[in-house]
């Protein structure tokens, strides 16, 4: 079989010190994305256990596998969890989830927690859509924009590169530093005339680490100006599967002038966390605690 | 909470903006927009948020440079009817 290049690593995690049967309330968010998704189980808002799987061609399915997995190695079932909510792309496809709530609202509370109160601006960079979003130090959105009717700077842009290069998705970011000189970015920001303008630089003899540098390049530049749209301010965070290309973030850094906080958790569960985090606050609401 | 709704593209940003702070919900670019793009309902970002809001319908978000484009002459431009519409001055457009 040929080699998938584009495919990232799944990844599913358990808290060592937590046990969830002291807990008071516990709580899960999933995020159904376009390309991943991510199942998160909070026991009184402290981390308990996530997963991070792709999703599949169908959202309910995909939504159960993720929750599945992120309780696969636990002894807690889905029947003692007290609230779900779902977002994402596919938030209203998920059979067990109490409430949907929107992926911006979900990513902002998210990074709050992930990154602490003092990020301000978060870029997130979805399989399939871009978002840029300024938060409060509560994590409340005050401006946001995505963009998600074109895949330039997102994750699959970046999987189509993978292949196209045949370089495994992982090794991108740090390829994409082993040129010279950086190269001027590919003048099109549409992934497939990207990929297009790319072919026809490998034809020209570029060396596909030049190629990359370029496309990184473009990627970076694209998603900047979105950002500009709303405010940039201190900090600044980046969530989703491209914060783990480091050829991008260093480039979305130097071209911000503003350096990323440093990721604690697996950047792309931070919707999902941020999704448990607002079903911990329905409880609490239900339970006349707030 | 600015909400940003459209998209940017090759050939431009294409947003409509509503400044919820200054939104009451009250509806009037609702009626005004000959076109059905905005809508007033629930504040889909702000899940704590009582009162209802004006946005952007989901069907329009992708083609909001089609949509508006009947209100946007390339001569002869006219205020727009959802802005003038508007008692708080909480809509805008950035193209």
């Amino acid at each position: 079989m040929e080699k998938e290049y584009w495919r990232w690593p799944e990844s599913r995690w358990t808290s060592s010190d937590i046990d969830w049967k002291t807990g008071d309330i516990i709580s899960a968010g999933v995020d159904v994305g376009s390309v991943s998704s991510q199942a998160v189980v909070l026991v009184d808002g402290e981390l308990f256990c996530y997963s991070n799987y792709r999703t599949g061609s169908d959202s309910p399915e995909s939504a159960q596998k993720v929750m599945d997995k992120a309780l696969e190695e636990t002894d807690l079932t889905l029947e003692k969890i007290h609230h779900t909510v779902g977002t994402g792309y596919g938030r209203v496809n998920v059979p067990f989830a109490n409430r949907a709530i929107t992926e911006i609202a979900c990513h902002a509370r998210g990074a709050n927690f992930m990154y602490g109160p003092s990020v301000r601006t978060i870029l997130d960079m979805g399989g399939q859509d871009c978002k840029a979003i300024h938060c409060d130090e509560k994590g409340k959105v005050t401006n946001f924009l995505m963009n998600d009717k074109c895949a330039a700077g997102t994750g699959r842009g970046m999987e189509v590169f993978a292949d196209l290069l045949s370089i495994p998705i992982e090794e991108m970011g740090k390829l994409s530093f082993k040129v010279e000189k950086e190269p001027e970015p590919v003048s099109s920001t549409c992934v497939i005339f990207a990929k297009s303008e790319a072919v026809g630089l490998l034809r020209k003899g570029w060396p596909k680490e030049k190629v990359l540098a370029a496309y990184s390049s473009a990627m970076a530049h694209r998603v900047v100006e979105l950002l500009e749209r709303i405010k940039v301010e201190k900090d600044f965070a980046v969530t989703g599967g491209i914060a783990k290309n480091e050829g991008v973030v260093k480039r979305i850094e130097s071209e911000l002038k503003i350096e990323a906080l440093e990721p604690q958790h697996d950047t792309q569960i931070a919707g999902a966390l941020g999704a448990a985090l607002f079903a911990k606050a329905l409880v609490e609401k239900e339970r006349g605690l707030r | 909470m600015l909400a940003h709704y459209g998209y940017k593209d090759g050939s431009g940003d294409y947003f409509i903006v509503i400044d919820t702070d200054k939104c009451d919900g009250c509806g009037e670019c609702v009626t005004a927009c000959p076109y059905g793009v905005l809508e007033v309902g629930e504040d889909e970002n702000d899940p704590f948020r009582e009162e209802p809001v004006a946005k952007v319908t989901e069907d329009h978000r992708k083609k909001i440079k089609y949509s508006c484009a009947p209100c946007k002459p390339t001569s002869g431009k006219k205020p727009l009817p959802c802005v003038q519409a508007c008692s708080p001055d909480a809509i805008s457009h950035s193209w």
